[in-house]
């Protein structure tokens, strides 16, 4: 109740939805929270497209305040734009971008409608899930800078950057020849099916020899392309595994296939028998709608991002005081590179100007930016937070500190265990399966040599283990699913086994624990007066640092209230001016003239005058519930915190971890990397959680790399699970579940032994016949299938692990567009 | 009996039929986007020009794969 009385009262956004602040924007009635707001909606006014507001409320998105223009220049170079149109066909081009801010049906709206804002585009197609725009454009009317500029203006940012540029489109083919391949076994399982009836009912005596013949020709003639490219894949897959000396599950389908085949063909074209096409055909049809099943995955979320995602496609080049656009892989030793506000240093790099202000959060996971001079290394990966610099490249992009991350060699070599509980489990099989048809044939071959090579191939016919091969797919596909629900977004259903395993669960603190932009600000001191609060606001907003911009926030007053002047701002000490004639400091204890030693680093002080009168505390919200979750994993798991930041907050960390739980500051992302891998050296199983670029080593090296997100669209790096912030309160859920569907895939491979016993029983005497094959293979992947699923389901069910709808509305006012995705996302499940 | 093989004949050359227009589907892009679809479905027509706008997108997008 008191949730709406609060909505109730704003004043929201017309376009954005956003809650407005002092200064409310009104146009033809309707209140906008900022100017780009409401240029986009007269844009779309003007342009008949009003449309956009009625199809979901509030659809905008809020433009981020920085823009210079010339931001997208370097699209009018040649070898870029080449590289960026997919296709042309002389008059019209075609791009493709990926947008991470489509978020609603209005969004595809617009997006689609785009031929209307321009004459130069011919059409345009969004693929929600995969948050893409395909546009069609003339070139000659409207350029490829333009038409970013158009997406861009109307809120759209467009994510161009290397890694997009590099692959794209190769895995929709590889995902339609599957449909072509389901489709063709399909066909031929019904059409042999239906001709096999006959065999079935005993009928097949009654039209004669030539009857039977035709029919047995047909079956032969359908199986070709079920045998010859239904099945490519699964013999590539055992062929790898044998030149790899490992024996995969695909090794036994393989023989199996081969046998069927071979037998069946034999039986026909000798007119022996009927052979048993229909079971060749069921199987494959039956795996390959498995393979499907656990190739659908989020499409939406990028689980391989690495540095290449977040690092521009293009840098501008200072050659001989002329500035050129050149693609950021092209950037030399030695060249002189200009860097503008807020964009990221693309490669190590000296500075050629006196002095700079680099954010090096996204590298290290501290908050405050760096001061660097003139001449100072600058490291890749730091995003400028003064205004434009020149530097000189001292490492290629690709041999930069922290691009060398991803080329060490033991993360190249972090070949992720992949190999899933069926082929550890195939290791044995296979062989025994061998070793019973051998017996099997010589048993059978010391009275007649043509009975052996029929029960030989009868034993690899039945043994072939579609029923095993199709239990964890469909087991742990569905688990997945079930934890996507919860908003917890696995990479493939492999990760459930990995997770069920791990020992040592590494947790990074800022933005993983912490919500690193939600620092709570308080002033302990005597209450400050209006006129005081107006001018320690007006010291503080002429700083960038972080800490300034809370405190500005917090005191929450007008700009300009007071006067300043003599302003010096000294790097990782404070600030100081003259404030209406009075001196005011803000800063660390030393700097505003106390003792040093006691006072802690997380307080800012303040003095007027040279007399402290309190001092601003900021302390990190942490995530709820965060303390009970690491009671529950305490007494399973070994815990450990790395952090990039410094320990401010460890006796916090402290009582909630306990005294045996190692904690550690100021890690690199070196460090962290390394620390993982000396915990795997040891022989745990490690689960590493972490958010940004800095956990990016460490979530590869892990055997579980979970990124917390609070908006999971935007923002991750390479992972095996992409988790809701929200939901970290539930991780243990998580791993318990994950743990018992491990469980429910054993007894999945238990139930298929025993039909594969069964039919090995009737193989080895020399009694399987086409009809018990027919009846026997069907029934025994479809009661997996059954099972994998249905016993999934009844166990998230028991972990409660369902749709928190619910939730979404109470969060709206922390973080809207996390929320506007996972409703979609929801609808779209339900 | 010939009767019998003339109906499996014609029942296959059908099932055939169908085979083709999965394979035109599937190459025609309809299993690429399963979900956007189902809200372009929902708009409201307004303007005749967008039914035409459609079929270009569609013929846009065979061209494009070819």
């Amino acid at each position: 109740m008191q949730e709406d009385a609060i909505i109730e009262t704003a004043i929201c956004c017309y376009h954005c939805g956003d809650e407005c602040n002092d200064d409310v924007l009104y146009k033809d009635e309707k209140a906008f929270c900022c100017r780009g707001c409401s240029t986009v909606y007269t844009l779309l006014k003007e342009h008949e497209l009003s449309d956009y507001y009625q199809i979901a409320s509030a659809p905008g998105i809020k433009k981020s305040k920085e823009k210079r223009t010339g931001k997208y220049a370097w699209l009018d170079e040649a070898d870029i734009r080449d590289e960026l149109i997919r296709f042309n066909n002389g008059t019209l081009s075609t791009v493709v971008f990926r947008i991470p801010s489509i978020h609603c049906s209005s969004c595809i709206w617009l997006l689609e409608n785009l031929y209307k804002l321009s004459e130069g585009v011919q059409s345009s197609t969004v693929n929600f899930m995969r948050k893409e725009i395909s546009i069609r454009f003339d070139e000659k009317v409207i350029s490829l800078r333009q038409l970013v500029e158009l997406v861009d203006s109307i809120g759209y940012e467009p994510e161009i950057n290397i890694e997009n540029k590099d692959k794209q489109a190769a895995h929709i083919n590889r995902d339609r020849s599957l449909f072509y391949k389901i489709g063709i076994a399909g066909f031929c399982f019904g059409n042999i099916m239906l001709l096999s009836f006959p065999e079935y009912l005993g009928l097949n005596h009654i039209g004669g020899i030539a009857f039977r013949e035709l029919f047995g020709y047909l079956n032969l003639l359908l199986a070709l392309p079920v045998f010859f490219y239904c099945a490519i894949d699964y013999y590539r897959s055992a062929w790898t595994g044998l030149r790899q000396k490992e024996l995969n599950l695909d090794l036994p389908i393989t023989l199996g296939i081969i046998a069927l085949f071979g037998r069946s063909a034999y039986e026909i074209l000798s007119a022996t028998g009927s052979g048993y096409m229909d079971s060749l055909a069921g199987l494959l049809f039956f795996m390959l709608i498995g393979k499907w099943f656990q190739s659908r995955t989020y499409e939406q979320l990028s689980f391989e991002r690495d540095y290449k995602s977040y690092f521009p496609i293009a840098v501008t080049r200072l050659n001989n005081g002329k500035k050129e656009n050149i693609a950021i892989e092209k950037a030399e030793v030695g060249d002189i590179l200009k860097i503008y506000h807020e964009e990221l240093i693309p490669a190590d790099a000296y500075l050629l100007d006196d002095k700079a202000a680099i954010d090096y959060s996204f590298v290290s996971g501290e908050s405050d930016p760096v001061m660097i001079k003139n001449g100072q290394s600058i490291f890749a990966g730091g995003r400028l937070k003064s205004p434009s610099i020149k530097i000189r490249v001292k490492n290629k992009v690709s041999q930069s500190y922290l691009t060398s991350l991803w080329n060490q060699e033991s993360i190249q070599q972090t070949n992720k265990n992949e190999r899933s509980l069926a082929d550890k489990l195939s290791r044995y099989f296979t062989p025994a399966v061998l070793f019973i048809a051998v017996l099997t044939a010589i048993y059978w071959g010391m009275e007649d040599w043509g009975k052996a090579v029929l029960a030989f191939t009868s034993v690899l016919i039945v043994a072939c283990p579609c029923a095993l091969a199709l239990s964890s797919p469909f087991t742990l596909g569905n688990a997945m699913r079930m934890l996507g629900r919860s908003r917890f977004y696995l990479k493939n259903p492999w990760v459930i086994e990995r997770m069920a395993e791990a020992t040592h669960i590494v947790f990074d603190k800022t933005g993983t624990l912490s919500l690193s932009e939600n620092a709570k600000v308080e002033f302990i001191g005597n209450e400050l007066s209006l006129e005081l609060k107006a001018k320690i606001a007006e010291l503080c907003a002429q700083s960038a640092h972080p800490v300034s911009r809370l405190i500005v926030d917090y005191l929450g007053v007008q700009n300009g209230a007071a006067s300043l002047s003599h302003f010096r701002e000294i790097p990782g000490k404070g600030l100081e001016a003259l404030l209406n004639g009075d001196r005011v400091k803000v800063g660390k204890a030393a700097f505003v003239g106390l003792d040093d030693r006691k006072a802690l680093n997380a307080k800012s002080y303040v003095s007027v005058n040279g007399a402290t009168i309190g001092y601003f505390t900021l302390a990190y919200q942490y995530r709820k519930g965060l303390s009970g979750l690491i009671r529950k994993l305490k007494d399973r798991y070994k815990l450990s915190l790395l952090s990039g930041d410094h320990d401010t907050d460890s006796t916090l960390l402290r009582k909630w971890f306990g005294e045996e739980v190692p904690l550690y500051f100021r890690q690199s992302p070196h460090d962290k990397f390394r620390y993982i891998e000396r915990l795997k050296e040891k022989g745990n199983k490690v689960i590493m959680v972490g958010d940004g670029l800095n956990d990016a080593g460490a979530l590869m090296k892990s055997d579980v790399g979970i990124a917390v997100a609070d908006s999971i669209n935007n923002f991750s790096p390479a992972c095996d699970v992409i988790m809701d912030g929200t939901e970290l309160n539930k991780l243990d859920k998580f791993l318990n579940y994950s743990k018992k569907s491990i469980a429910l895939v054993k007894v999945a491979f238990i139930i298929s032994l025993l039909y594969n016993t069964i039919g090995i029983g009737f193989a080895v005497a020399g009694m399987l016949s086409p009809l018990l094959a027919a009846i026997l293979m069907p029934l025994s992947s479809i009661s997996i299938v059954a099972f994998g699923t249905s016993s999934t389901w009844l166990l998230a069910k028991k972990h409660r692990l369902q749709n928190p709808i619910d939730k979404v509305n109470i969060n709206k006012k922390y973080n809207t567009e996390s929320n506007r995705n996972i409703e979609q996302k929801l609808i779209q499940q339900v | 009996m010939s009767a019998i093989i003339v109906l499996i004949l014609i029942s296959i050359t059908v099932a055939l039929g169908f085979l083709i227009a999965f394979f035109w589907a599937v190459k025609d892009g309809q299993y690429d986007d399963e979900y956007t679809p189902s809200i372009r479905m929902l708009w409201d027509d307004n303007k005749p020009s967008k039914s035409k706008e459609k079929d270009k997108n569609l013929n846009a997008n065979t061209k494009k794969k070819q």
